[in-house]
């Protein structure tokens, strides 16, 4: 069975690394830097030891005064996963760097989430709404969201 | 990861994309009002085709004993079809089993699952292409009004917003049985419909006849 990292031990590794990236290692994620995504994302893809080269999935939570993209990637080789977050704080443009690079299968995820949050991924090759038509009103999973 | 096209298109994506935006405003502008039963007004243009014999019988005979379903399942009532399609509830014995995979050639259109916004021009587009006569089955309670999703903001609140609908069976999803059972209620209805219509009756103006004093 995948065993999920302790945070703790990602974050050391990540602030020796990275120092000032990891914000917050909490009970089973970490809480990473918008701007220092991409580097951190592709330490964990690539870095010695982590290797975590599937993305389980990507998912974005309305906290009101900021949005949350949370991703979970595993290791296919060493079994094991890891849960980062990055934050947003804008509400009227949020932006996030896209992660299609190191993991393509993040594309249509990324779309999701722009289509039904809202929050744009700097970086994506194809930025555009996927599951509602081009000019509907909104982002329809935001907390704000009404008909 | 660069996203390109040997191809060179007359329209490009974002342009389709609008277009496709347009057609949806469009048809939510247009469909607020659900389409009644079609047999009032489905056979306008076959009145124009008189035929004075009394066909009808073998006609609809002939129809109701072979519809012909499109597949059109855009969600979960699709996995009662199969059941209805399999040995067990054996749709065939009623001689509507071949499921076409072209519109041209099908009668029947049995609306199995929720039906989203995004999706409703493929649906009405399939309708059109369905040839004369044709009847629709509104299967499982997203087809007859959205049923649990109806408040949604990307779901049509029924398929008569979209097209006519014949017959209604409710359920979520409905029991193999149900849908048999409609079938069998389209297929009344079939019978009971005229080829040739009545020539319309003529309108005779109302006299007024002077009342006889009673003696």
């Amino acid at each position: 069975m995948t065993v999920a990292l302790s945070s703790k031990e990602i974050a050391g590794q990540l602030s020796v690394k990275f120092p000032g990236a990891a914000e917050e290692a909490g009970k089973d994620s970490v809480l990473v830097k918008s701007d220092s995504l991409l580097p951190v994302a592709e330490y964990l893809k690539t870095g010695e030891g982590l290797e975590f080269d599937y993305l389980n999935y990507i998912t974005a939570v309305d906290y009101y005064s900021y949005f949350e993209v949370v991703y979970q990637m595993t290791s296919l080789k060493y079994n094991r996963s890891v849960i980062i977050r990055t934050r947003c704080y804008s509400r009227d443009n949020p932006t996030v760097p896209s992660v299609i690079r190191l993991w393509q299968g993040a594309d249509l995820q990324e779309r999701e989430i722009y289509d039904l949050m809202g929050i744009t991924f700097e970086g994506h090759p194809n930025m555009k709404r996927i599951f509602l038509w081009d000019g509907f009103p909104g982002h329809p999973l935001r907390k704000d969201f009404s008909q | 990861m660069e996203v390109s096209s040997d191809k060179e298109y007359i329209y490009t994506s974002s342009e389709l994309d609008r277009y496709e935006g347009q057609i949806i405003e469009e048809m939510k502008a247009g469909s607020r009002e659900s389409i009644a039963d079609p047999d009032a007004w489905l056979d306008e243009d076959l009145k124009r085709n008189i035929v004075l014999t009394s066909l009808d019988w073998i006609l609809d005979w002939a129809r109701r004993s072979s519809i012909w379903p499109v597949a059109c399942f855009p969600a979960c009532c699709a996995a009662e079809i199969m059941a209805i399609e399999g040995p067990r509830f054996d749709l065939s014995r009623f001689g509507m089993e071949i499921l076409r995979a072209s519109p041209r050639q099908a009668d029947l259109m049995i609306t199995a699952g929720t039906l989203t916004w995004k999706m409703a021009p493929n649906v009405r587009r399939i309708y059109n292409q369905m040839p004369d006569p044709k009847w629709v089955i509104a299967m499982g309670a997203c087809g007859i009004s959205g049923g649990i999703f109806r408040s949604s903001y990307n779901v049509v609140p029924g398929y008569n917003k979209i097209i006519p609908v014949d017959v209604y069976v409710p359920g979520c999803p409905p029991r193999p049985e149900a849908l048999i059972y409609g079938i069998q209620m389209l297929q009344k209805k079939i019978a009971k419909e005229k080829v040739v219509p009545d020539l319309p009756k003529l309108k005779l103006p109302k006299i007024k006849m002077p009342e006889i004093p009673r003696l």
